[in-house]
């Protein structure tokens, strides 16, 4: 698609109301848990309270003797032989001969109370045969180690591994160890960090329905509604189009509710209690023992690097564990990590490792903000070993348009040279530093996916415009789509409404994820458009007894497209609207696809930072993100990925990890002691946007939402190093941590 | 265990429900009062989502039972604008563009409002340690932060 980087915009770019930001700031916007149906019952899960269990029996007599309670659903309720990812699904909605992790479910009841189903679970009763467990990747890798599972190792793990070792990936080039001889300079340092929580404040919540000939509908806070009926109906062995799934609105996601967790016991309680609705509402404590979390990780790295800062080699290896399934994100670790800057030669090893924890879901820019810590620190501890500046040597070994990818694929268009520049020029970097302050810089990459996309959207009587899109709204979506769709027609931003739509109106959309809403929906969206204005001046045409190709569209009418074409009057959106039950019927516009030309996006953030040396505290004094956008449709929803993604990753960076006991048991499953940043944890976090429009999107977008999330995990470490002059390798970078490493000096 | 009658006011409406005296408050408010403006983030007084205030008092209404709201006077988001009219914090929330999912909007314009009857000219570390207690895990809290400031100013008569 031609992009003319000169166009001016009417309505791209501005920043006008969100069309649910009424419903936002009133309450009235209804969320999972705002759902309540007629004859509703309450779930409740029980799960196991062991890291690695066997599970002898389950007696539910004393819970099924209580007065309301309807079902109870246990493994034997759900059908057999499945296998692969299906089976995975079905094991993690609920145990079948053990409980893989604390939290694990393993029953589920159904009554017509909250407390009374609450109180039947207590009277479920599981009897457990302890077995031995692991949570940490290297002891999980270790020969000896208690086994997860056996067989799920696919062919690329070498024999003799533990099978713990569930995948491996492999990818190089050149000849690293001649590199390494040829530099100035080779470091090698080890890494590690802590899994962390999405951390969305809405717990899952659902109402599940369904009868016995396996119709149901289903209400629930997710990212992706085909996804929910999908993966529930292979988990069910029913039909997906037999199942209904509408979206709530959702209260964060972060890639954490692209999956399924409680909503299959609620459709399996509906089923075996007459098809009662039954809803189903996390506990925090649920939500961060049960669901979610991201791998933690291991990560070794080997750099050379030329006196004049040329880096000469990388040999990396990193080794995540994502739980009990496979799925820990370590390829997109070792892509992210190595994806801005051109090495020389490459050699890069991964593992995919499986543990006694709760599965990893996705969380923003799976795995790509372990693997820039591990590369971002030992680049910045080179340039101080060579005294050159962290800058400078980022923009000698950046990634241009046309380069090859340390992972084997060129870059389309991408703006990392221009991100930097923005970098050097901001008044952030002229500010002074005190004592026991330091700045850290550091680089990050996500890509942008497409996915599969499906958009309807159609003209009303009125003119107006109704735009039905498959990917929820989690921050703005709508109001950068309905812009697009504005721009696109020529007519007020007020004019058009973007509905999300349930699985029953329209073709499988994937869901908001990949950094793709904007991108995807926002593409077809706008195709769609194109295809109504089509339909549009063809009526116009008919009308003027001229041919519809004579006719073109313009600030929101249908007018002759020359002095040839005839003279008549511009034909309105509006008058189109009003005279379509009698010019040949309804007009909307369609497109579904799977959207090329993505855009990556490239961003860099720098964080000046005091570290105080009584207590080990880290103090955020000003933090500067800077990131390539394509083009802001919406900038304030863009400075807000940007502005959300970096303070994930100071959380990530200095406090928040999963901390277990001996017994593999989750110790902090409360937000007391899951401690994410709060607002007087943090500074105002500057932002700038940088645009290096993406030609493969009509309006230049590249995907946003994860990137943020990569560099403050570095960019912390690096500040903390120039502040105090040690290198934290392990994070979270937490007080004690920090002030044992001071100690040490 | 047998239900508790409780009479009490919501955002200025005499309300009567049965409360289970285990329920919460915000139990009470979400499923017998039908107001679910009040959102659940933990349940233990953590996240703020739901911040209401009782007779002035800002709390979070997951750690107040329901029955203990029996004669007072309770505010919720949804009594929040005055008919069709928002209070200048919710209009500068979305000028600002002050949420992301929104899920903690509600608590964080309740608490706001809260500081701001008290404290008509808070500093922008007055406000962060204020809200210290509303989780938002989207939006990094800089945009909330300006969205309080400028309705702040504008409570003031100062803006322009």
């Amino acid at each position: 698609m031609a992009k003319d980087e000169y166009r001016e915009f009417r309505l791209v770019g501005t920043r006008p109301d969100r069309p649910d930001g009424l419903d936002k700031v009133t309450g009235r916007a209804r969320y999972g848990a705002d759902m309540t149906a007629p004859g509703m019952l309450w779930g409740a899960v029980v799960r196991s309270p062991h890291a690695h269990a066997r599970i002898v029996k389950i007696d539910a007599t004393k819970a099924l003797a209580l007065d309301g309670v309807k079902s109870v659903v246990t493994r034997a309720d759900f059908p057999e032989g499945l296998t692969g990812e299906d089976w995975n699904l079905q094991e993690n909605t609920i145990a079948g001969e053990r409980a893989l992790y604390d939290g694990h479910a393993v029953a589920a009841v159904a009554a017509t109370s909250r407390f009374l189903a609450e109180e039947a679970a207590r009277l479920i009763e599981v009897e457990y045969e302890v077995l031995p467990h692991v949570i940490d990747v290297d002891e999980a890798m270790k020969p000896n180690a208690p086994v997860i599972r056996e067989g799920v190792s696919d062919a690329t793990v070498p024999e003799g591994m533990s099978p713990n070792v569930v995948r491996k990936i492999e990818f190089g080039n050149g000849d690293v160890d001649a590199a390494f001889a040829a530099a100035d300079l080779v470091m090698e340092k080890s890494f590690k960090t802590e899994a962390t929580h999405q951390g969305y404040i809405e717990p899952h919540a659902c109402v599940g329905q369904m009868g016995a000939d396996g119709k149901g509908e289903m209400w629930v806070c997710t990212q992706g509604q085909w996804y929910i009926r999908k993966m529930c109906s292979a988990v069910l062995g029913t039909e997906a189009s037999q199942l209904r799934v509408t979206p709530s609105e959702i209260g964060g996601g972060f890639g954490g509710k692209t999956t399924i967790f409680m909503e299959p016991l609620a459709l399996a309680l509906s089923r075996k209690a007459g098809g009662k609705p039954v809803k189903i509402v996390m506990s925090r404590s649920e939500v961060l023992r049960a669901t979610g979390p991201t791998a933690s990780a291991s990560m070794d790295v080997k750099l050379g690097m030329k006196k004049d800062g040329t880096l000469s080699g990388v040999k990396v290896e990193f080794r995540m564990q994502g739980g009990a399934f496979p799925g820990a994100p370590t390829e997109f670790a070792l892509y992210c990590g190595l994806a801005p800057y051109t090495f020389g030669a490459v050699e890069a090893v991964g593992y995919d490792v499986i543990a006694n924890r709760p599965r990893c879901a996705a969380y923003r820019a799976p795995g790509a903000p372990m693997g820039s810590f591990a590369v971002e620190s030992l680049l910045d501890e080179m340039c101080i070993e060579l005294g050159l500046d962290a800058l400078d040597v980022r923009f000698k070994n950046a990634v241009v348009t046309g380069d090859r990818a340390a992972y084997g694929p060129k870059f389309g268009s991408i703006g990392f040279v221009e991100t930097l520049e923005a970098v050097k020029n901001h008044p952030n970097l002229l500010a002074e530093l005190g004592p026991n302050q330091g700045r850290g810089i550091a680089a990050g990459y996500w890509f942008n996916h497409n996915g599969e996309t499906s958009v309807s959207m159609a003209i009303s009587e009125d003119g107006t415009v109704q735009v039905s899109v498959g990917t929820p709204d989690i921050g703005g979506s709508r109001a950068s789509i309905a812009l697009m769709v504005a721009e696109t027609l020529g007519i007020a931003y007020e004019d058009v409404r973007v509905n999300i739509a349930e699985t029953g109106s329209l073709g499988v959309n994937e869901p908001t994820h990949g950094s793709r809403a904007t991108f995807a929906s926002g593409k077809a969206a706008v195709l769609a458009t194109e295809a109504a204005i089509k339909e549009m001046c063809k009526r116009a045409a008919n009308e003027w007894g001229i041919e519809p190709e004579a006719v073109e569209w313009k600030d929101g009418a249908a007018r002759p497209a020359g002095p040839n074409a005839g003279q008549f009057p511009p034909m309105t959106i509006k008058e189109i609207g009003a005279a379509m039950g009698s010019t040949g019927g309804p007009i909307s516009g369609h497109h579904e696809s799977l959207p090329d030309g993505v855009g990556a996006s490239f961003g860099a953030h720098v964080v000046d930072v005091e570290v105080d040396p009584e207590t080990g505290r880290t103090t955020i004094l000003r933090y500067l993100v800077v990131q390539d956008a394509g083009r802001a449709i919406h900038p304030s929803y863009v400075e807000g990925q940007y502005q959300g993604g970096a303070a994930q990753g100071i959380g990530w960076a200095l406090n928040e990890e999963y901390v277990y006991d001996d017994k593999g048991r989750l110790q902090n499953s409360v937000f007391l002691d899951y401690r994410v940043p709060l607002a007087s944890d943090l500074p105002m976090i500057d932002t700038v946007i940088v645009e290096v429009p993406n030609p493969g999107h009509p309006y230049g977008v590249r995907g946003v939402g994860e990137t943020g999330i990569t560099p403050p995990l570095p960019a912390l470490a690096n500040a903390v190093r120039a502040a105090t002059g040690v290198r934290m390798t392990h994070l979270p970078m937490s007080p004690s941590k920090v002030l044992a490493a001071l100690k040490a000096r | 265990m047998s239900n508790i009658h409780v009479t009490t006011t919501i955002n200025g409406d005499k309300v009567e429900f049965l409360a289970d005296p285990r329920e919460t408050l915000l139990d009470c408010l979400r499923d017998k009062v039908g107001l679910t403006g009040s959102k659940e983030g933990c349940g233990t007084g953590d996240c703020g989502a739901c911040s209401v205030t009782v007779d002035g008092t800002l709390v979070c209404s997951c750690l107040v039972l329901g029955v203990e709201a029996e004669g007072k006077d309770i505010r919720t988001i949804e009594g929040m604008a005055e008919g069709g009219t928002l209070h200048p914090l919710q209009r500068k929330f979305i000028e600002h563009a002050a949420l992301q999912c929104g899920f903690c909007t509600p608590g964080l314009l309740v608490a706001s409002k809260a500081l701001l009857d008290k404290n008509p000219s808070p500093t922008e570390e007055e406000v962060r340690y204020w809200i210290a207690g509303n989780l938002c895990r989207c939006t990094g809290y800089d945009k909330i932060v300006r969205a309080i400031m400028d309705a702040a100013a504008e409570l003031r008569g100062e803006a322009a």
